[in-house]
C-alpha cells in the first residue's frame, strides 16, 4: 500500500477509457448534426452523458483518495503543475480569439479600407465606397446593420461581479487556512452565486442582442470575434462556478486542511485566471 | 550529460507489495503503467507509419509517369493530405512520447509518470483522435483535400468530412497537452536525489522544452480548426473579407501553431541522437550545456518565425525582412548542435551498430535538409520555390532521414532493454543500408524538380519532369518495402531475437551515459520504486 511517503501510482484506471469514449462520442455526434444526420443529437447527449458520469466518478474518487491520505506532498506538486500548465494552455487558446481581434482591427480592416493601396493595389476597385472603421461587419455588410455591444451597463457590472467573486474567493481561502468552516463556506457561496449571476447577466445581454440590436454571430467580423470571446469566456465561467460548487459541496462535508486542499487550489486558481481574462475581454471587446 | 552512476539495489524492488499488470486485453485498456503505455504508442506510431506509408506510395504510384494513371485529383489530395496529418500526428510525435513514456522514468529514476492516470487518457485520446481523422476517407466528398495545413477558403469546400477533421484536430490537441503536462510535471518533480536539471540526459531535456511547446501551441491549432468550424455552420467571417475578416489570418494563426509544431518533431530527436551517439564513440557527449541552450534557443526562435511559411502572400516588407533575418537564425543553433555531435565522435573509438548507422545518417542527411531550409529563408528566394517539389523535398530531408531515422535507431538501441533479447544485427544493418540509399533516390531528386518548377500537390504534371518522377517513385517503393524490415526484427526480437541472453548494459559502457542501463533487461514493471542515488563520478 502506498504510504504517506511514497509516490501513490494507482494501478489501474477505468475512467479515462470512458472518458474518451463518451468525448469522441459526443464529437462525432456533434459533427454527424451539423452534417445534418438525424442520429447526430442523441449521439451527442448520450456522449455528454457518459462523459458527465466520467467526472463524476473520476472527481469522487480523486477526492475520496485525497481524504484517505494518499496523496504525499510529491503528489501535491504533480497535481498543482499539471492544473498551472493548463491553465497556461487555455491562455493559449484565449490568445488566438484575442489575436484574432487585434489582426483584424488593426491589419485586415484598414486594408480593406485602401490602407495599403499602392501601385498594383487597389482595394477600391474590389470594394467600392468600404471605409475602414470598427466595429464593422465588412465591405459586405454581412448580417445586415447592428448596433455594437456598450461597455458601461451590464457589461461593467458584470466587470464588478466577477472583482468582487475573486475577492470572496480568496476570503474564503483565507478561511480555509485558518481553519475557520463558516467563513469558508460562506466564502464559496457568495462566489458561486456571482459566478452564476454573472452567467444569467451575460445570457440577458446576449438575448437584448440578437432581439433588440440585431447584433448576432453573422454580424461580420465584429460579431464573429464579439461572440467567440465572450461566448468561450462565458463557457469557461459557467464550468468554473460549477467547479466551485462541488468544491463547497465538499466544504460542507468537512473536506480539505490546511496543509491539503489542492481541489480548491485549483478551482481557485481557475477563477481567478477566468477573472483575468474578462478583464482583458472588458478593455478590448467593449471599452476600446 | 555529466557521467552518473546509480547505486542501485534492485532487491528492494522485490520486497515491494508488486502489482502485476492485469490480465489478457484489459491489461491494455486499463494501464497506467509507463511502460506499457509507451510500448502501446510506440506500436500504434509503427502501425500508423504503415498506414501513411501505403498513402505515400498511392501518391508515388500516381506520379510514376505523367498522366492520370490510378486515382481522381481529389482522391489524390486526400491522399497528400491524409498522409500527412496521419505521419505528423498518429506516427511521428506519438513515437516520440511512447519513447518519453519509456524512458523518462527510467532515465531520471523515477517509479513512473507523475500523473498515470492522465497517461491512460492521453494515449485513448489520440486512438479517439486518429479514427475520427480516418473515417472522413469514407464519407461523402472524400476526405479533407487542402492539404495538411486545412487552409481556408479551400478547406471550407471540403463534404461531410469537415467537422470530423475539426474534431479530429481537437482530439489530438488534448491528448498532446495532456501527455506533454505528464512530461513536464514528471521531469520537474520525479527525478531521483542528486537528478540535478543540468545532470539530466539530453533526451529528458529536449522533452522538457518540447513538452512547454505543445501545451503552447496546441491550443492554438485548436482555435484556428474552430473558427474554421464556425466560418462554415454559424455564419462566423472570422476568414471571409466580405465580413471583415481575413484568410490570411488563418494563415498566420496556423503556422503560429506549425512552426513550433515541426520543432515539436524535430527536438526529441535531437535529444534521441545525443544519447546514442557518446554511447557508440565511447565519449562524453560535446558540449553538454551548449546542446541545452541551444535546443531552449530553437524552441524560442520557433515562436516568432512563423511568416516565413508566408513569403508570397502579400506581406508587408518589412515582415518579409523581419521573418527572413529571424528565421536565419535558427541556423545558429542548429549549427551548434551539427558541431557537437561531429566534436562527440572526433576521435572517438567508434563502431558502427544499427544505432549508430542510423544517428550518423541522420547528422548528415538532416544538416541537408536544414541548409535547403537556409535557402529558403532568404524571401526573393523562396518566391521561386514556394510551392514546390523543393519544399518538399527540404522538409522530407527534415523529417524521414531525420526523425523517422532517429526513430529507427531509438528502436534498434532500446529494444534489447525494452525486450532483454538482441535484435539481428545483420538484417538491422541491411534495414539501414537500403533506407539510406533509397531515401535519397527518392527525396534528392525533388530538389531538381522543384527547382525546375514542379508544383507540390498535384497528380499530374509536364512531361520534363517525367525521369525525376521516376526516379523518385522507385526509390519510394523501395523505401516503403524495407521498413516492412524494421517490422520483422521488432517482432523477431520481442519473439527471442537472435537467442543472445542481453546484459543489463546492453552497449559497452552504457551505464556511463544513462540510469536506464543499470536496470535488468526487460526492467521490471516497476522500476524505481526506491529512487536510485546519482553520484557523478567524471568531469570533462
Amino acid at each position: 500500500m502506498a504510504t504517506n511517503n511514497a509516490y501513490y501510482i494507482p494501478h489501474q484506471a477505468t475512467w479515462p477509457v470512458i472518458g474518451t469514449v463518451g468525448l469522441m462520442t459526443m464529437l462525432a455526434g456533434f459533427a454527424n448534426y451539423l452534417n445534418g444526420s438525424s442520429i447526430g443529437s442523441s449521439m451527442m447527449v448520450l456522449g455528454l452523458a457518459i462523459f458527465i458520469v466520467m467526472l463524476a466518478g473520476w472527481f469522487t474518487l480523486q477526492a475520496h483518495e485525497s481524504e484517505s491520505g494518499m496523496y504525499s506532498t510529491q503528489v501535491g506538486i504533480s497535481y498543482r503543475m499539471g492544473m498551472m500548465w493548463f491553465i497556461f494552455s487555455e491562455i493559449m487558446f484565449f490568445a488566438v480569439f484575442f489575436g484574432t481581434l487585434w489582426y483584424t482591427r488593426n491589419l485586415s480592416v484598414p486594408w480593406l479600407g485602401g490602407i495599403g493601396d499602392g501601385p498594383g493595389r487597389d482595394t477600391a476597385m474590389l470594394w467600392p465606397g468600404f471605409e475602414a472603421k470598427w466595429p464593422t461587419n465588412g465591405p459586405g455588410n454581412v448580417g445586415g446593420e447592428f448596433e455594437p455591444m456598450g461597455a458601461w451597463g451590464l457589461p461593467f457590472l458584470n466587470t464588478l461581479i466577477l472583482l468582487t467573486s475573486g475577492v470572496t474567493c480568496t476570503w474564503a481561502h483565507h478561511g480555509l487556512l485558518a481553519k475557520n468552516r463558516s467563513q469558508l463556506i460562506k466564502g464559496l457561496i457568495a462566489t458561486v452565486a456571482l459566478g452564476f449571476t454573472f452567467v444569467a447577466c451575460q445570457a440577458f445581454e446576449y438575448h437584448e442582442a440578437y432581439t433588440e440590436m440585431g447584433l448576432t454571430l453573422g454580424s461580420g467580423i465584429y460579431g464573429s470575434t464579439f461572440f467567440m470571446l465572450t461566448g468561450f469566456h462565458g463557457f469557461h465561467v459557467c464550468v468554473g462556478a460549477i467547479i466551485l460548487t462541488v468544491v463547497l459541496f465538499r466544504s460542507s462535508k468537512g473536506h480539505f486542511k490546511p496543509e491539503n486542499h489542492f481541489a480548491f487550489e485549483a478551482a481557485a486558481w481557475y477563477w481567478h485566471f477566468v477573472d483575468v481574462v474578462w478583464l482583458g475581454l472588458f478593455v478590448f471587446v467593449y471599452l476600446m | 550529460m555529466s557521467t552518473v552512476v546509480a547505486e542501485h539495489d534492485h532487491d528492494h524492488e522485490h520486497e515491494h507489495h508488486d502489482h502485476g499488470p492485469a490480465k489478457g486485453l484489459l491489461r491494455w485498456i486499463i494501464t497506467t503503467n509507463h511502460k506499457d503505455i509507451g510500448t502501446l504508442y510506440l506500436w500504434f506510431a509503427l502501425i500508423m507509419f504503415f498506414v501513411g506509408g501505403a498513402m505515400a506510395m498511392v501518391i508515388r504510384a500516381e506520379l510514376f509517369e505523367p498522366g492520370m494513371q490510378f486515382v481522381e485529383p481529389q482522391f489524390f489530395n486526400s491522399m497528400t493530405t491524409m498522409h500527412a496529418l496521419v505521419m505528423v500526428f498518429g506516427a511521428v510525435m506519438p513515437a516520440f512520447v511512447g519513447l518519453a513514456n519509456w524512458m523518462i522514468p527510467l532515465m531520471i529514476g523515477a517509479p513512473d509518470m507523475a500523473l498515470p492516470r492522465m497517461n491512460n487518457m492521453s494515449f485513448w485520446l489520440l486512438v479517439a483522435g486518429v479514427l475520427l481523422l480516418a473515417s472522413t476517407l469514407f464519407m461523402e466528398g472524400g476526405a479533407p483535400a487542402s492539404g495538411w495545413t486545412l487552409y481556408p477558403p479551400l478547406v471550407l469546400q471540403t463534404g461531410k468530412a469537415l467537422p470530423f477533421a475539426v474534431f479530429s484536430v481537437h482530439l489530438l490537441g488534448i491528448s498532446s497537452i495532456m501527455g506533454a503536462i505528464n512530461i513536464i510535471s514528471t521531469i520537474f518533480n520525479m527525478r531521483a536525489p542528486g537528478m540535478t536539471l543540468m545532470k539530466m540526459p539530453l533526451f529528458v531535456w529536449t522533452w522538457l522544452i518540447t513538452g512547454f511547446l505543445l501545451v503552447a501551441i496546441m491550443p492554438v491549432f485548436a482555435g484556428a480548426v474552430t473558427m474554421l468550424l464556425t466560418d462554415r455552420f454559424f455564419d462566423t467571417s472570422f476568414f471571409d473579407a466580405a465580413g471583415g475578416g481575413d484568410p490570411v489570418l488563418y494563415q498566420h494563426i496556423f503556422w503560429f501553431f506549425g512552426h513550433p509544431e515541426v520543432y515539436v518533431m524535430i527536438l526529441p530527436t535531437f535529444g534521441v541522437a545525443s544519447t546514442i551517439i557518446p554511447v557508440f564513440a565511447r565519449k562524453p557527449l560535446f558540449g553538454y550545456s551548449s546542446m541545452v541552450y541551444a535546443t531552449a534557443s530553437i524552441a524560442f526562435l520557433s515562436f516568432i518565425v512563423w511568416s516565413h511559411h508566408m513569403f508570397t502572400v502579400g506581406l508587408p516588407i518589412a515582415g518579409e525582412l523581419y521573418f527572413m533575418y529571424a528565421t536565419m537564425l535558427i541556423a545558429i543553433p542548429t549549427g551548434v548542435k551539427v558541431f557537437n555531435w561531429t566534436a562527440t565522435m572526433w576521435k572517438g573509438a567508434m563502431t558502427f551498430e544499427t544505432p549508430m548507422l542510423f544517428s550518423i545518417a541522420f547528422v548528415v542527411l538532416f544538416t541537408m535538409g536544414g541548409l535547403t531550409g537556409l535557402m529558403m529563408s532568404v524571401a526573393p528566394l523562396d518566391f521561386q520555390y514556394h510551392d514546390t517539389y523543393f519544399i518538399v523535398a527540404h522538409f522530407h530531408y527534415t523529417l524521414v532521414p531525420a526523425s523517422v531515422f532517429i526513430l529507427m535507431a531509438a528502436g534498434y538501441y532500446w529494444l534489447p532493454k525494452w525486450t532483454g533479447h538482441m535484435y539481428d544485427e545483420k538484417i538491422g544493418k541491411l534495414h539501414f543500408w537500403l533506407s539510406a540509399i533509397s531515401v535519397n533516390i527518392l527525396f534528392f531528386p525533388q530538389h531538381f524538380l522543384g527547382l525546375a518548377g514542379m508544383p507540390r500537390r498535384i497528380p499530374d504534371y509536364a512531361v520534363q519532369f517525367a525521369d525525376w518522377n521516376m526516379i523518385s517513385s522507385i526509390g519510394g517503393f523501395i523505401f516503403g518495402a524495407s521498413q516492412l524490415l524494421f517490422l520483422y526484427i521488432v517482432i523477431h526480437t520481442i519473439k527471442g531475437g537472435t537467442g543472445e541472453k542481453v546484459t543489463d548494459e546492453v552497449w559497452e559502457d552504457a551505464a556511463k551515459h544513462g540510469l536506464e542501463w543499470t536496470l535488468p533487461s526487460p526492467p521490471p514493471y516497476h522500476s524505481f520504486t526506491t529512487p536510485p542515488t546519482i553520484i557523478p563520478t567524471e568531469h570533462h
